[in-house]
């Protein structure tokens, strides 16, 4: 043992092979702290569910409640944009006047609500991918004016969803049996020619023979396409598939079938969706691709 | 194990708290399951969960939050906060199978700005309810069976299996009854999912990613505050 103030200290009698332990007290300070704990943890199974009982846990004083909290917490932030969203899901879109109140909220509405579900196929840009559509360009399969856009978003394309609704048109596969591998070769040359491309297959002449015979109802006459068969005009630069021969040939053989889903029937994946909510939502994207400029 | 283990852990089997009934959920048909083991073998969780915190920013993004019941019968259940990818827990239904094909094939193609790896191999791997071993598929759903998913002994049957995973795939397909499949498996989606003739490990993926999330009908769902 030494000579210091440590043999003061008592021991706490344990000894073994001439090693003892000193039984010092713990600072008072936390000593405390560790009471205080205590008791908050006594406090706290009282405010907020804890306790396992027969059938449930005590629901505690405060009545905490995850899901109340997120519902309260959706509720607050509708609260404080319902008159926009009001006005916005009853508006007139062309009538909204850029860089009012209305025009400024439904354009950064419509930006997030792109980005969280348009994004995916037509890119966070807008600019779309092979298959599907850019939406910044002038060329609109289904209309571009602001109530078409809102149309196709609220009952989209060749869904099932809203079937009777939505924008509907079927190209033929004329590979099955509508065409001859001739003359599908002549007609991809005779397509590829409205816009100014070159061929090295097909024939041109008897292409258009068979365009139109067979293309003609929807792509119209002159290939200028028809909106309200959703037929993309063919003379353009634009090409929803792309424009080489081997893309062109496989479209008029198999007969593309794009689908966009009916957002106003979606409505599972809107928070709290209500009517008014719903219609918000779409007009809000629709002016915000509209605002583009693609828009007609 | 002690007795501050057992008062915390053992009343969360019982107590109705934490076991919350909701219907809809059933267990997953051969073909999603086949899927789902896709899913897990390729390691999406590693930057996909499968889980809609309660919270307002995530359910304005994905929709309504994850019910625990909705994830009863997952062996081993994919919930998780690492999301190098978004949450995947209400995908389904959300993209068409076109979509998926595309994305799975090369994400690039359709989110340039995406970090995912190519899938497209999944394309070229025919998956059948008895290819790579003996009813692979059936042996699944047993052992899930085993630690207690409710497949009834119908739906495990070997000869069942294997047709509610065709009819699933091909519905078209001569030996197909997709009114038996809808019986055993209620809203299940049978269609060919990759557009290829050949029933692939793409086909199975996207019948499982088109499920997630969908089994409830979060119109007719009253959530109780008190869960």
């Amino acid at each position: 043992m030494s000579k210091d103030d440590k043999s003061k200290v008592n021991t706490t009698g344990h000894e073994w092979d001439g090693i003892q332990e000193f039984n010092n007290p713990l600072p008072r300070w936390w000593v405390w702290i560790f009471y205080v704990t205590i008791i908050w943890g006594i406090g706290y199974t009282i405010a907020y569910p804890a306790w396992p009982l027969v059938s449930k846990a005590t629901p505690g004083l405060l009545g905490f409640s995850t899901r109340a909290n997120v519902a309260a917490d959706i509720e607050k932030f509708k609260g404080m944009n319902s008159a926009l969203e009001v006005e916005l899901a009853s508006a007139d879109l062309t009538t909204v006047e850029q860089g009012s109140d209305l025009y400024n909220y439904a354009s950064n509405y419509g930006a997030a609500t792109f980005a969280t579900y348009c994004s995916q196929c037509h890119g966070s840009g807008g600019a779309g991918a092979v298959g599907y559509p850019n939406l910044r360009d002038n060329d609109w399969l289904w209309g571009g004016s602001i109530d078409e856009i809102a149309y196709t978003v609220r009952h989209g394309i060749r869904n099932t969803e809203d079937e009777d609704n939505a924008h509907y048109a079927e190209m033929p596969a004329f590979g099955e049996d509508y065409l001859a591998e001739e003359e599908i070769d002549n007609v991809v040359a005779y397509v590829r020619s409205l816009s100014g491309l070159e061929n090295e297959v097909g024939d041109v002449t008897a292409g258009a023979t068979v365009f139109a015979d067979n293309c003609a109802a929807c792509h119209m006459e002159d290939g200028t396409g028809d909106i309200a068969q959703g037929a993309p005009n063919l003379t353009d630069a634009i090409w929803l598939y792309g424009s080489d021969t081997e893309t062109v040939k496989h479209s008029v053989e198999t007969g593309p079938f794009g689908v966009m889903p009916a957002w106003g029937k979606n409505t599972s994946f809107i928070a709290g969706a209500d009517e008014t909510a719903v219609n918000a939502k779409i007009n809000a994207v629709a002016l915000f691709v509209h605002q583009w400029g693609g828009g007609e | 194990m002690t007795v501050g283990g057992i008062v915390e852990i053992a009343p969360l089997f019982y107590l109705e708290n934490t076991i919350e009934d909701v219907e809809g959920v059933r267990p997953y048909s051969p073909l999603e399951l086949a899927g789902r083991n896709i899913y897990i073998r390729e390691g999406c969780y590693v930057c996909h969960s499968q889980m809609i915190r309660p919270m307002r920013d995530e359910v304005e993004r994905y929709g309504h939050y994850s019910l625990a019941a909705e994830s009863k019968y997952d062996h081993p259940f994919q919930w998780g906060s690492k999301r190098t990818g978004p949450d995947l827990a209400r995908v389904g239904g959300r993209y068409s199978d076109e979509w998926h094909v595309d994305h799975m094939s090369d994400p690039q193609s359709v989110v340039p700005e995406s970090v995912m790896p190519k899938y497209s191999f999944l394309m070229n791997r025919p998956i059948s309810p008895d290819s790579s071993n003996s009813n692979h598929i059936a042996q699944v759903m047993a052992t899930n069976a085993f630690v207690g998913v409710p497949y009834t002994e119908e739906q495990l049957a070997a000869e069942t299996v294997a047709m509610d995973f065709m009819s699933q795939a091909n519905p078209d397909g001569d030996d197909s009854d997709v009114d038996a499949l809808l019986e055993r498996y209620p809203g299940a989606q049978a269609r060919n999912f990759d557009g290829q003739p050949e029933t692939t490990e793409m086909d199975a993926l996207i019948a499982y990613l088109q499920v997630l999330g969908t089994m409830v009908d979060f119109e007719t769902f009253e959530p109780v505050a008190s869960r």
